[in-house]
């Protein structure tokens, strides 16, 4: 079996459980909208100042949302000896992450959407350029779910997994957080041309931890 | 005939207690080898380290031509393990499980549809593993065993909480194994059910791994 149809095993079997469960529905993303809600309510929006910060609020509302994704990604292996079913299954590592990262991706996509729109009716805020914007995103939320995969799996089997992901996830996506935010500003400013380079930065960390991922998931899955 | 499982003073630590000890076991091809022994002899072990899932720590091992010291990765495609767990996802169904487990392992979704049915698990084929009995999530993971075809059969207590409908489709499955040109070894303190399907007893005692062997010939 060639790489991609494993790939595409794997994401569709989380994804299949996703659906069934309804965890990312009934939990995360309305998680993700109490959070900006709760910005919302902290900071006056009658003072403008939710306007200037919503593409920071916004992503790290993406990001401790992401947290809770990748959470549960790792969670449904633990039940069961599934994470043991893996490692027999005889797919590849790079198959396993690339499958497991992209069902996490699409789940992020999902909720950002959604916390995207939320954004735009609650901070009042207009989306002036689009093509940026939309490449930042898909480029931010390539890199987040490739970085939490790889730590998901490295914590996935310790007792404190809950934890520790987040201490050890949230200090390493920071670039994604500031160029993702710089990204948003730009687009939201309406200057294309401010928004490049953070593109730019966020594909080269989305494409640096999606090859450490392939390169290290298997391994860190025999450990796990 | 072509040895399947082949291990000489096989050592491996859990932790740094020694759980085996320096085994020795050879499995020739359509064999069916019943592990026997106390509570922590080391049989879970045994099947697991023949899995590849915990490493040899010294000693020489091959599986299906596959050296365990370099390579415990390399037999997996072609061989199955049934642990105390299903290794099932509860939110996907019986077919959905076993098709992921086929798939997983190169074969076709209609291997998962056969074992299915092998298994008398088709009525169940569409209700999510979660809510499975403990006798009929024993049956799933059988069948999920069989959906990978695997030259190589681990069976461990394989026939804790079936009942005696399933407990009769399992020792088919067992009895069926050599014309399939499948070797099992089947670890089990029901020595009077298993004995009766396996061709060979190996005995393992209490830690050290001193394998003894007896041969039953033909179940």
């Amino acid at each position: 079996m060639n790489l991609w149809r494993e790939v595409r095993l794997v994401a569709a079997k989380d994804l299949r459980i996703e659906a069934r469960s309804r965890v990312a529905i009934q939990q995360i993303i309305p998680f993700g909208l109490i959070v900006l809600l709760l910005f919302a309510f902290a900071l006056d929006p009658d003072r403008g100042i939710l306007r200037r910060v919503a593409p920071g609020l916004f992503w790290v509302t993406v990001l401790l949302a992401a947290l809770l994704a990748v959470s549960r990604s790792f969670a449904i292996e633990a039940d069961n000896g599934a994470r043991d079913g893996l490692r027999l299954s005889g797919l590849d590592g790079p198959a396993l992450f690339l499958g497991k990262a992209a069902a996490v991706a699409v789940e992020l996509l999902a909720l950002e959407v959604v916390l995207a729109a939320t954004v735009v009716v609650v901070y009042g805020i207009e989306l002036n350029t689009l093509v940026p914007l939309i490449l930042g995103t898909l480029a931010a939320t390539v890199g987040v779910a490739a970085t939490g995969t790889l730590y998901g799996v490295l914590a996935a089997g310790l007792r404190v997994r809950e934890t520790l992901v987040p201490v050890l996830l949230l200090p390493v996506v920071a670039p994604v957080l500031l160029g993702a935010t710089r990204a948003w500003e730009a687009a939201i400013d309406g200057i294309p041309s401010d928004a490049w380079p953070w593109v730019a930065l966020l594909s080269v960390f989305a494409v640096l931890f999606t090859a450490i991922g392939m390169l290290a998931f298997g391994p860190l899955l025999e450990e796990a | 005939m072509p040895a399947v499982v082949r291990l000489r003073s096989a050592v491996c630590l859990l932790g740094r207690f020694p759980a085996l000890a320096g085994v020795d076991l050879d499995a020739a091809d359509g064999e069916i080898v019943l592990l026997s022994g106390a509570n922590g002899a080391g049989k879970t072990t045994l099947l697991r380290l023949l899995a590849g899932l915990v490493p040899l720590y010294s000693g020489e091992g091959t599986v299906l031509d596959h050296d365990l010291a370099h390579d415990r990765r390399g037999a997996r495609r072609d061989l199955a393990l049934v642990g105390h767990e299903t290794f099932c996802y509860d939110d996907l169904t019986v077919r959905e499980n076993l098709q992921f487990a086929a798939r997983a392992a190169g074969r076709t979704t209609a291997e998962g549809d056969t074992a299915l049915e092998r298994l008398g698990l088709g009525r169940l084929a569409d209700v999510v593993h979660g809510r499975l009995s403990a006798g009929q999530r024993r049956r799933l993971a059988v069948a999920v065993a069989l959906s990978r075809d695997p030259r190589l059969l681990l069976l461990d207590e394989p026939h804790a909480g079936l009942d005696a409908d399933g407990r009769a489709v399992l020792d088919e499955v067992v009895r069926a194994a050599p014309s399939e040109h499948r070797t099992v070894l089947l670890a089990s303190h029901e020595l009077e059910h298993a004995r009766a399907v396996a061709t060979r007893e190996v005995v393992i005692t209490a830690g050290q791994a001193h394998l003894a062997s007896t041969d039953r010939g033909a179940p």
